[in-house]
C-alpha cells in the first residue's frame, strides 16, 4: 500500500496505456487463438475433440510463455475411487517441506507468492481448532520441532459438501466423482466468492500473472490440476490430480516429501488402504466439523 | 424513425443546456471519472495486486461500496409505499426522483461488482443460457437477477412516466401500477439477497448471523432516504419543482423508526456476542475494541455509532426533525454513519480474523480509492443527467417535438 | 569414520537407497506386506561386521567399549535396560538376535524393533507409521525403521524449517526478469542432497 503512493506518474501512465491495450483485444491483427481462448467452453461441456483442440492450443500457449514443452492431461476420475487424506499431528514437525514440494509440483506462483499449504503453529496447551487466532503461520526458528509448540498443516480439505462449489456463480468449480474439488482456470471469473465461503483458507487468488522461473516449471500437468494459471483466477490443491489420478498412480508430492511420514493418502473406498486404517484405528478429527463440510482430510494422532 | 432522432436530439440539447454551476459540476464529475478510469485500466493490466486485496481479505473497498449502495437503491421503496399504497400526495410528487436515484445507485452497484472481478473478459460466463449461471445455488446468481431486475423495473416505471409526460399525455397509473407494486418486494429482495450473499457463509461467523438481513434493511431505510432528502432540497432550490416540507418531514419520521430498529438490532447483536463470549466474538472485538493490538477500524466504528445515535435523536424529536438545518446535519451523520457501518464495517470483519486466524488489516490503496471515486462520479453524472431531463419534463418545460406547450410563467 | 552411522533424513537422501533398492519382501505370516525397501543404511565399510569380529572373542560383560566410540557416546535407547548384545548376536555379528533367540538379518531388523514397539510395528505394516513413497494403488516403497531412526539414538533430530510465507503486506507489485523471480528454497535443498550423493 505504501508502494502505491510512490507510483511515478510515468509508470502510472504506462500501466494505463497497457490497460487500454488489453481492453482493445478484439482488433484486427490479433491471431485467432485469442478468440478461441475467449470463446472456450466450460471443461465439463467439451467433448473429446474439443478437449484435444483446447489442450493443443494451451500447450502452445504455455510453450511460448515458459520455453518448455508441456503435457496437459485430461484424465477422468477412476471408478471406485474416493480420495482421502490423513495427517498425523503427533508426527508433524512443522518443517514446511510439504509447502515447497507442493509449490514445486503444482507450479504455484513465486511472484506474487502463492502457497496452497499453510502450516500453523500452536503453543501446546492452547485452544485450537475452534479458534485459530492464536495460531502463527510465520514462525521461523533455527530448528523444528520446538519443545513448546505443535504444528498443523492446512490445505484444501476436499469437502464432500464443499461450500466453495455451492457459491460459485459460474460453475467454474465443482466436485469430481473421485471427490476432488477442481477449478476450470479458463472459466473462473475471479469474483472470489469461493474464497469467502471456504472455511479453511484453501483457495488462493492470482493477483497478477503468476511468475515462475522457466527452469523451475513442472511441465507434466493436468488441465484441472497444476497447469500454469492466469491473472485474476482462483486456484487450489487438487491432491495432485496429475499424479494421483492414474493406475498405478503416484502419491501426492506433499506425502512423498514429508520427512516424518506424517502424511497419508489413499482410496477411502478401499478397506485395505492406508487412509482407511487411520480412520478405523486412530483418533481422528476433521477441521471445523461443526460446519458440516465433511472434509475428506483427516487429522489423526498415531501415538 | 425521424421522430425518434429528433426526440433524442431534443434530449441531448436539454442535457447540453445549463448554467455555470451545472457545467462546473459536470466537468468535475467528468474529471473524476477520467481519474477513476485511468486507475481502473491500470488495475486491468497489472491485476488486483494494485489493490490491497489479498488472500486473507479477499473482498475490500469495492464490495463495501457495493453493499452500501444496494441499501441506497432499495430505499426508493420508502417513497413508493407512502406514495402509492397510502396515497400520500406530497411524496407521490417526488417518488419519481427517488426511482431515478435507485437507477443511478443500481448502476453503481453493478459497476462495483464488475470492477471487483478478476476476469472481466469472462463476464459472459455468468449469464444465463449463454454462460453457465449457477442458479439457484449461488447467491451471486440471485444477485445478478435481482439487481438487473430492479434496474429494469425502475427504468420502466420512470421512463414510462417521463415519456408520457414528454408527449404531454396523462400517464395511466393502472398500466404501471403492477410494476410499482412489484417494485416494493423487489426492493426488499435486492437487499435481502445481498445480505444472504454474506449470510450464507458458515465460514464467516460475523456474517453468519440471521440478524444480518433485517439489519441490512433497517440501515438501508436510513441511508437511502437521507441521501434523497438532501437531493430533494437541492432540486427545489435549483428548479421550479415544488417539494413540500411535509414530504421531507414525513420521510424523516420514517427514517427515525428505521434507525431505531437498526440501533436495536445492533444492540441485540452486541449483547449476544459479548455476553456469550464465544469464539465468534472475535470480529466484533476487532471492530469495536481491536484484536491483538490490531484496531484500524475502531475509531471509524465508534464514529459511526456516535453519528447514528445522534442522528436517531435528531430525527426522533419533531423539533429537530422539522428544522431544515438540524435535519440536514442528521442526514449527513446518517449517510456517513451507515456508509462506515454497512461498508467496510460489514465486509472487512467477515475476513478478520481469517478462517485460519490471521489478522490482516486491510486498508484500500490509492488505486482503489480512485476507482471508487470514479464509480461514484459516474453514478452522480447519471443521476445529474436523469434529473436534467426529468425536472423540465415534470414542470412541462421539456416536450418532444410537436408536443410543446407554452411554458408556464413562474 | 568406521562407525555404524545414520544419515539425516531428507527425501533426496532416500534416493540414494532407491537406486540400490532391494527386492520386494514377500508377504509372510506376520502380515508383512509385499513391499520394496532400500537396504539398511550402513556406514561405509562397517558391514559385514564379521570382517573384524570373526576372530575376536566375545565378552558378554557390560562395560565401557573402546571401539565404536561414536555409538557409545550417542547411545540413548533405553540404555539402562539394554546393551549391545541384547540386539546384536554375540556369535555371528552379521546377524541380529530376537529375544526368542531367533537370528535375523539386518534387512529384517523391523522384527527386532517390533519386539518392543508392537503398536508402531502394526502401524508400520499397514503403511501408516513411517514414510511411504511410490504408488498409492501400486508399488509402494517402504523404509526400515533404521532409515529414519538411528537404532542407538532413535529420537528424531530437529531440522531447519523452510522459510515462512510472505505476509500479505509484503506481497507487492513487481516486474521481474526470469532470473529475478525468487527460486523455490526446496530446489537448493534438493541440490545440496544431490551433491552429497
Amino acid at each position: 500500500m505504501k508502494k502505491d503512493k510512490h507510483i511515478s506518474r510515468r509508470s502510472f501512465l504506462k500501466g494505463t496505456a497497457a490497460g487500454a491495450a488489453t481492453l482493445a483485444i478484439p482488433v484486427g491483427n490479433t491471431d485467432a487463438s485469442v478468440w478461441e481462448a475467449f470463446f472456450q467452453q466450460h471443461f465439463q461441456e467439451m467433448d473429446a475433440d474439443e478437449k484435444a483442440r483446447v489442450i493443443e492450443r494451451l500447450e502452445q500457449e504455455y510453450k511460448k510463455r515458459y520455453n518448455r514443452e508441456f503435457s496437459i492431461k485430461t484424465t477422468d476420475a477412476m471408478p471406485g475411487v474416493l480420495f482421502g487424506y490423513g495427517l498425523d499431528l503427533s508426527r508433524c514437525i512443522g518443517c514446511r517441506r510439504c509447502v515447497y514440494a507442493c509449490v514445486r509440483e503444482n507450479n504455484q506462483s513465486r511472484d506474487p507468492q502463492i502457497q496452497w499449504i499453510t502450516v500453523l503453529r500452536f503453543e501446546k496447551g492452547e485452544k485450537f481448532v475452534s479458534n485459530l487466532e492464536e495460531a502463527d503461520k510465520y514462525y521461523y526458528p533455527e530448528k523444528v520441532p520446538e519443545e513448546e509448540y505443535f504444528y498443523m498443516p492446512v490445505q484444501c480439505q476436499q469437502c464432500e459438501n464443499p461450500p466453495c462449489v455451492k457459491v460459485c456463480p459460474s460453475r467454474a468449480t465443482w466436485k469430481e466423482p473421485d471427490g476432488i474439488v477442481v477449478i476450470d482456470y479458463n472459466w473462473c471469473i475471479g469474483c472470489r466468492f469461493c474464497m469467502a465461503a471456504c472455511p479453511y483458507g484453501a483457495r488462493h487468488f492470482n493477483l497478477k500473472t503468476p511468475r515462475i522461473r522457466e527452469e523451475e516449471i513442472n511441465p507434466e500437468t493436468h488441465y484441472l490440476g497444476n497447469r500454469p494459471r492466469y491473472q485474476g483466477v482462483v486456484e487450489k490443491c487438487t491432491f495432485c490430480v496429475q499424479r494421483t489420478r492414474s493406475n498405478p498412480g503416484r502419491y501426492p508430492a506433499c506425502v512423498e516429501i514429508c520427512p516424518v511420514g506424517a502424511r497419508k493418502f489413499g482410496n477411502l473406498l478401499d478397506p485395505d488402504s492406508e487412509i482407511r486404517y487411520c480412520i478405523e484405528n486412530k483418533r481422528v478429527f476433521r477441521l471445523k466439523e461443526d460446519l458440516n463440510t465433511s472434509p475428506k482430510f483427516y487429522y489423526f494422532f498415531a501415538t | 424513425m425521424k421522430i425518434l432522432a429528433t426526440n433524442i436530439l431534443i434530449l441531448l440539447k436539454a442535457i447540453g443546456r445549463g448554467n455555470w454551476y451545472y457545467f462546473a459540476w459536470v466537468t468535475l464529475l467528468a474529471l473524476l471519472i477520467c481519474a477513476g478510469a485511468a486507475a481502473y485500466l491500470r488495475q486491468l493490466s497489472e491485476g488486483m495486486i494494485v489493490t490491497a486485496i489479498r488472500d486473507q481479505v479477499s473482498w475490500g473497498f469495492y464490495i463495501s461500496n457495493f453493499t452500501f449502495l444496494v441499501g441506497v437503491a432499495a430505499a426508493a421503496v420508502l417513497l413508493v409505499v407512502p406514495a402509492y399504497i397510502y396515497d400520500f400526495k406530497p411524496i407521490k410528487e417526488i417518488v419519481l426522483f427517488g426511482e431515478l436515484m435507485a437507477i443511478a445507485a443500481i448502476t453503481m452497484c453493478i459497476m462495483f461488482v464488475v470492477i471487483d472481478m478478476g476476469r472481466i473478459d469472462r463476464l459472459w460466463h455468468v449469464l444465463p443460457f449463454v454462460g453457465r449461471m449457477n442458479f439457484p445455488s449461488s447467491l451471486l446468481a440471485w444477485d445478478i437477477i435481482v439487481l438487473n431486475g430492479y434496474l429494469f423495473i425502475n427504468l420502466t416505471i420512470s421512463f414510462y412516466a417521463l415519456y408520457k409526460m414528454a408527449n404531454s399525455k396523462e400517464y395511466n397509473i393502472n398500466i404501471i401500477k403492477p410494476l410499482i407494486i412489484l417494485s416494493i418486494p423487489w426492493a426488499v429482495s435486492i437487499h435481502t439477497v445481498t445480505a444472504f450473499l454474506y449470510n450464507g457463509l458458515s465460514a464467516r461467523p460475523f456474517w453468519n448471523a440471521s440478524i444480518l438481513a433485517p439489519r441490512f434493511l433497517a440501515s438501508a431505510f436510513c441511508s437511502g432516504p437521507a441521501l434523497m432528502l438532501i437531493v430533494f432540497q437541492i432540486i427545489r432550490k435549483i428548479s421550479r419543482i415544488e417539494i413540500e416540507n411535509r414530504a421531507i418531514f414525513k420521510i424523516a419520521e420514517l427514517m427515525a423508526y428505521a434507525m431505531g430498529i437498526n440501533l436495536f438490532l445492533l444492540a441485540a447483536e452486541f449483547f449476544k456476542e459479548f455476553y456469550s463470549g464465544s469464539v465468534h466474538l472475535a470480529p466484533m472485538e476487532y471492530l469495536y475494541f481491536g484484536l491483538h493490538g490490531k484496531d484500524n477500524l475502531v475509531p471509524w466504528m465508534w464514529s459511526a455509532m456516535a453519528f447514528n445515535i445522534t442522528a436517531f435523536f435528531i430525527f426522533l424529536r419533531p423539533q429537530t426533525r422539522e428544522n431544515l438545518f438540524t435535519l440536514n446535519i442528521g442526514c449527513v451523520l446518517i449517510i456517513t454513519g451507515i456508509y462506515i457501518e454497512k461498508g467496510m464495517g460489514l465486509v472487512i470483519p467477515g475476513f478478520i480474523p481469517g478462517t485460519l486466524g490471521e489478522i490482516y488489516q486491510y486498508s484500500p490503496t490509492v488505486i482503489e480509492k480512485l476507482v471508487t471515486v470514479g464509480v461514484w462520479a459516474t453514478g452522480a453524472l447519471i443521476y445529474t443527467f436523469l434529473l436534467k431531463l426529468a425536472i423540465p419534463v415534470t414542470t412541462g418545460e421539456l416536450r418532444f417535438s410537436g408536443k410543446e406547450k407554452p411554458v408556464r410563467a413562474s | 569414520m568406521g562407525v555404524w552411522r545414520l544419515s539425516i533424513l531428507t527425501t533426496a537422501l532416500f534416493m540414494i537407497f532407491l537406486l540400490r533398492a532391494g527386492p520386494a519382501a514377500a508377504a509372510d505370516k506376520h502380515g508383512i506386506p509385499e513391499f520394496s525397501v532400500p537396504p539398511p543404511p550402513f556406514s561405509e565399510g562397517i558391514f559385514p561386521c564379521s570382517d573384524c569380529h570373526a576372530d575376536m572373542e566375545t565378552n558378554p560383560e557390560r562395560r565401557q567399549l573402546e571401539e565404536h566410540i561414536e555409538i557409545v557416546k550417542m547411545f540413548d535407547h533405553a540404555s539402562d535396560q539394554r546393551w549391545c548384545l541384547d540386539c546384536h548376536n554375540p556369535n555371528d555379528r552379521d546377524k541380529l538376535r530376537l529375544a526368542s533367540g531367533k537370528l535375523i538379518t539386518f534387512e529384517e531388523s523391523y522384527y527386532l524393533c517390533g519386539q518392543c514397539h508392537g503398536t508402531i510395528f502394526r502401524d508400520w505394516k499397514a503403511g501408516v507409521h513411517g514414510k511411504r513413497t511410490g504408488e498409492w494403488n501400486g508399488k509402494k516403497i517402504y523404509r526400515l525403521c533404521v532409515h529414519c531412526h538411528n537404532p542407538h539414538s532413535p529420537r528424531f533430530k530437529p531440522l531447519k524449517p523452510l522459510p515462512p510465507p510472505k505476509r500479505p503486506e509484503e506481497i507487492r507489485n513487481s516486474h521481474l526478469t526470469n532470473e529475478q523471480i525468487p527460486s523455490n528454497p526446496l530446489e537448493a535443498l534438493l541440490k545440496e542432497s544431490d551433491e552429497k550423493r
